[in-house]
C-alpha cells in the first residue's frame, strides 16, 4: 500500500510538469522579445541564474532594478486575488451544492443560468457595469483601487471589493458548475446509496461521503483557473488603475520594457506552477484513495 | 453535413439521428432561437447599420460633446461629440469580422491537429499533446501581449493570436472523438483497402466527428468575442477610429467618475448581449446534438 501511494503521488506532481512549464513560458517570452537568432540558451541560462539570485535585470524605462517593481506588484496582485478567492471559493461551492441539492428546481435554474451568463462576460464589461452601479450611481464604493497612502487593512479591503467583483463573477460560474456536477455524480453513486441504506443520517452522508468526493474535481478546476485569473488580473488592474503584476506587464508591453516584461511573465509562471503543485497536494490530501495508501 | 447520414456505427459523443432531426430540434429550442435572434440582430447592424443610423459614427461635433441622452442623441454623445447610438450600432462590424475568422482558424488548425494526434497516437500524440498543453496554460491575454509586442497591432495579429490560442482546445476535443472513432470497423475497412492515412483521417473519420467539432466551434466563438473585446479594450485589438465597443469603452471609461455613464454603458451592454447571444446559441447546438 505504501508503494502504491508512493507511485501515485509523484505521478501527480510529475504530471503538472512544473519546471518545464515555467521554462517553456520564459523561453517563449525570450523568443518573442529577443529574437530567436541569438544564442538563446546561454543568455537564458545566465538570466535564469540571475533571476534565481534575485537579480531580475534593469528596467529600460525606470532605469532602476526590476525586482522591487515586480515584488511590489506581485504583493498587490496577491491581495486582489486573495479577496476574490476568499469570496468566490466558499460562495461558488455553496452555490453549486445548493443547486445540486435542488436539482432542476427553480433555485438550481437560477444559480446555473445566472452563473453561466456572468461567466461568459468579459471582465471589463462586468467591471464597467459594476463601477457604474456601485461607484457612480450609488457611490458606495471607490471607482479606483488606488487607496490613499498608509491606508490600513480595512481601508485597503474596502478599495479592493469592487475590483474583485468581476473576477468573482467569472469564477463563480465555473466553480459552481463543477461543484454542482460533482455533487450530482456523488449523490447518484453506489457509496452514497450504501451510506443511506445503512442508516446514516442525511447530514452525515452529505458531509462525510458526498462532499468529499464531489469537491475533488472542483479543486482541480479552481487550480486550473489560476492561469485564467492572471489573464483577468491584467484587465482588471488596468481598468481600476491598480498597481499589480497585470498592469505592470501591460505597461511594460506597451513601453517595450523587456526586462520588466520578462520578469513579470516568469513570476506569473512560477505562481502558476506553485498553484498547480498546491492543488495536486490538496487533491492528494482530500482523496481517500491516495491517503489510504500512505496511512498504512 | 452528410456526416450524420452515414451508417451510425458509433456512439460518438452526441450523435443520435440524421441531420434533419438535429435541425428541427434546434428550431424547437428556445435557447437557440433567442441566441440566434440576438446574433442575427448584430449581424444585420454590422451589414446595414451605417445606412440607417442617424449620424455618421465617426463624425465629431465638439460643440455637442458629452451631451447626455436626449431625443436628438438617444444614447448621448462622447467626448468629441460623436453620436453614441450610431457608434454602438455600427460598432458590431469589426468584432463580427475578427472573432469568426479567429474561430475559423482555430477550428481548421485544431481539427487537423486533433485528427493527427488521435489517429496516430503514440509518440506523435505524446509530443504534440504536451506542447499543446503547455500552450493552453498561458492566458490568451499574455500570449497576445507578447505577440503584439513582437509583431505590432493589426487585425491579422489578433486573428492569428486568438486562432492559435484556441486551436489546442479544439484539438483536444477532436482528438478524444477520433480516439473513439478509430476503433470502429469502417476505419479498419479503410485501412484494409490500403487507403492512405490522410484519406482515412479526412475522408473517413472527419465526417463522423463533425458534431463535436460544431459544438466546440460555437462555444469557441463566444470566447473569441470575449477575447477580441478584451484585447480591444486593452488597446491591443481593433484600432481607432473604429467605433468598436471595447475600444470605445477604453477611450471613455476614464471619465465615468465625472458621471458620463452613457459613453460606456451602451457599449458594455452591446458586448454583453452579443456574448450571451452566442453562448445561448452554442448551448442550443450542444443540446440539439446531445438529446
Amino acid at each position: 500500500m505504501v508503494f502504491l501511494g508512493g507511485q501515485v503521488l509523484p505521478g501527480n506532481v510529475g504530471r503538472a510538469i512544473l519546471g518545464p512549464f515555467a521554462d517553456q513560458r520564459a523561453v517563449d517570452a525570450l523568443n518573442h522579445t529577443l529574437g530567436v537568432d541569438r544564442p538563446l540558451l546561454t543568455q537564458y541560462a545566465s538570466w535564469i541564474w540571475n533571476f534565481l539570485q534575485g537579480d531580475m535585470g534593469t528596467s529600460y524605462i525606470f532605469r532602476s532594478p526590476v525586482a522591487p517593481f515586480v515584488i511590489d506588484a506581485l504583493g498587490n496582485s496577491m491581495k486582489l486575488a486573495a479577496v476574490a478567492f476568499v469570496l468566490v471559493v466558499p460562495i461558488g461551492i455553496l452555490g453549486g451544492v445548493i443547486a445540486a441539492l435542488n436539482l432542476n428546481r427553480p433555485l438550481d435554474r437560477i444559480i446555473s443560468l445566472g452563473g453561466l451568463s456572468v461567466t461568459v462576460l468579459p471582465e471589463f464589461v462586468t467591471g464597467i457595469i459594476l463601477i457604474l452601479i456601485f461607484g457612480v450611481w450609488l457611490r458606495w464604493l471607490p471607482i479606483s483601487a488606488a487607496w490613499p497612502r498608509d491606508a490600513g487593512f480595512f481601508t485597503q479591503l474596502y478599495y479592493l471589493i469592487l475590483p474583485s467583483l468581476p473576477l468573482f463573477l467569472v469564477l463563480f460560474g465555473y466553480i459552481a458548475r463543477m461543484a454542482r456536477s460533482g455533487m450530482i455524480e456523488a449523490l447518484d453513486s453506489d457509496y452514497t446509496r450504501t451510506a443511506v441504506l445503512k442508516g446514516l443520517p442525511w447530514r452525515t452522508v452529505i458531509w462525510r461521503h458526498v462532499l468529499r468526493n464531489a469537491l475533488l474535481p472542483t479543486i482541480t478546476v479552481i487550480a486550473s483557473q489560476t492561469g485564467y485569473l492572471i489573464g483577468g488580473l491584467v484587465v482588471i488592474e488596468t481598468l481600476f488603475r491598480y498597481q499589480g503584476i497585470g498592469s505592470l506587464i501591460f505597461t511594460a508591453a506597451r513601453g517595450k520594457d523587456f526586462p520588466i516584461l520578462e520578469a513579470g511573465i516568469l513570476t506569473i509562471g512560477i505562481v502558476y506552477a506553485v498553484a498547480t503543485l498546491a492543488a495536486d497536494f490538496l487533491y492528494s490530501v482530500l482523496n481517500p484513495r491516495i491517503r489510504l495508501g500512505t496511512d498504512q | 453535413m452528410s456526416a450524420t447520414d452515414s451508417p451510425a456505427t458509433s456512439p460518438a459523443p452526441g450523435r443520435r439521428g440524421p441531420t434533419a432531426e438535429v435541425f428541427f430540434s434546434l428550431l424547437r429550442s428556445g435557447t437557440f432561437l433567442t441566441g440566434l435572434g440576438i446574433v442575427l440582430f448584430w449581424i444585420a447592424c454590422a451589414l446595414f447599420g451605417e445606412h440607417f443610423v442617424p449620424y455618421d459614427p465617426l463624425a465629431d461635433d465638439i460643440i455637442n460633446a458629452l451631451a447626455s441622452p436626449s431625443a436628438e442623441h438617444w444614447f448621448g454623445t462622447d467626448q468629441i461629440g460623436r453620436d453614441v447610438f450610431s457608434r454602438v450600432i455600427v460598432g458590431s462590424r469589426d468584432i463580427l469580422t475578427v472573432a469568426p475568422l479567429a474561430t475559423l482558424l482555430a477550428t481548421v488548425a485544431g481539427t487537423a491537429l486533433g485528427l493527427f494526434t488521435g489517429y496516430f497516437r503514440g509518440i506523435v500524440d505524446d509530443v504534440i499533446s504536451r506542447i499543446l498543453e503547455a500552450f493552453m496554460a498561458i492566458p490568451v491575454v499574455i500570449v497576445a501581449l507578447l505577440a503584439i509586442v513582437a509583431l505590432g497591432t493589426s487585425k491579422t495579429t489578433v486573428i492569428v493570436v486568438i486562432g492559435l490560442s484556441f486551436a489546442p482546445i479544439i484539438a483536444r476535443t477532436v482528438r478524444s472523438a477520433v480516439l473513439a472513432e478509430r476503433e470502429l470497423d469502417y476505419v479498419a475497412a479503410a485501412q484494409l483497402r490500403h487507403e492512405s492515412a490522410l484519406h482515412t483521417m479526412f475522408v473517413e473519420i472527419l465526417p463522423n466527428v463533425i458534431p463535436p467539432i460544431l459544438v466546440e466551434t460555437t462555444v469557441r466563438l463566444g470566447y473569441a468575442i470575449f477575447a477580441v473585446a478584451t484585447l480591444s479594450f486593452m488597446g491591443f485589438g481593433i484600432q481607432p477610429p473604429s467605433p468598436d465597443w471595447g475600444l470605445s469603452i477604453s477611450s471613455n471609461y476614464g471619465m465615468i467618475g465625472g458621471g458620463f455613464w452613457w459613453t460606456v454603458l451602451f457599449d458594455a451592454l452591446a458586448i454583453a448581449s452579443l456574448v450571451i447571444g452566442v453562448n445561448l446559441a452554442a448551448d442550443g447546438v450542444h443540446g440539439a446534438f446531445n438529446d
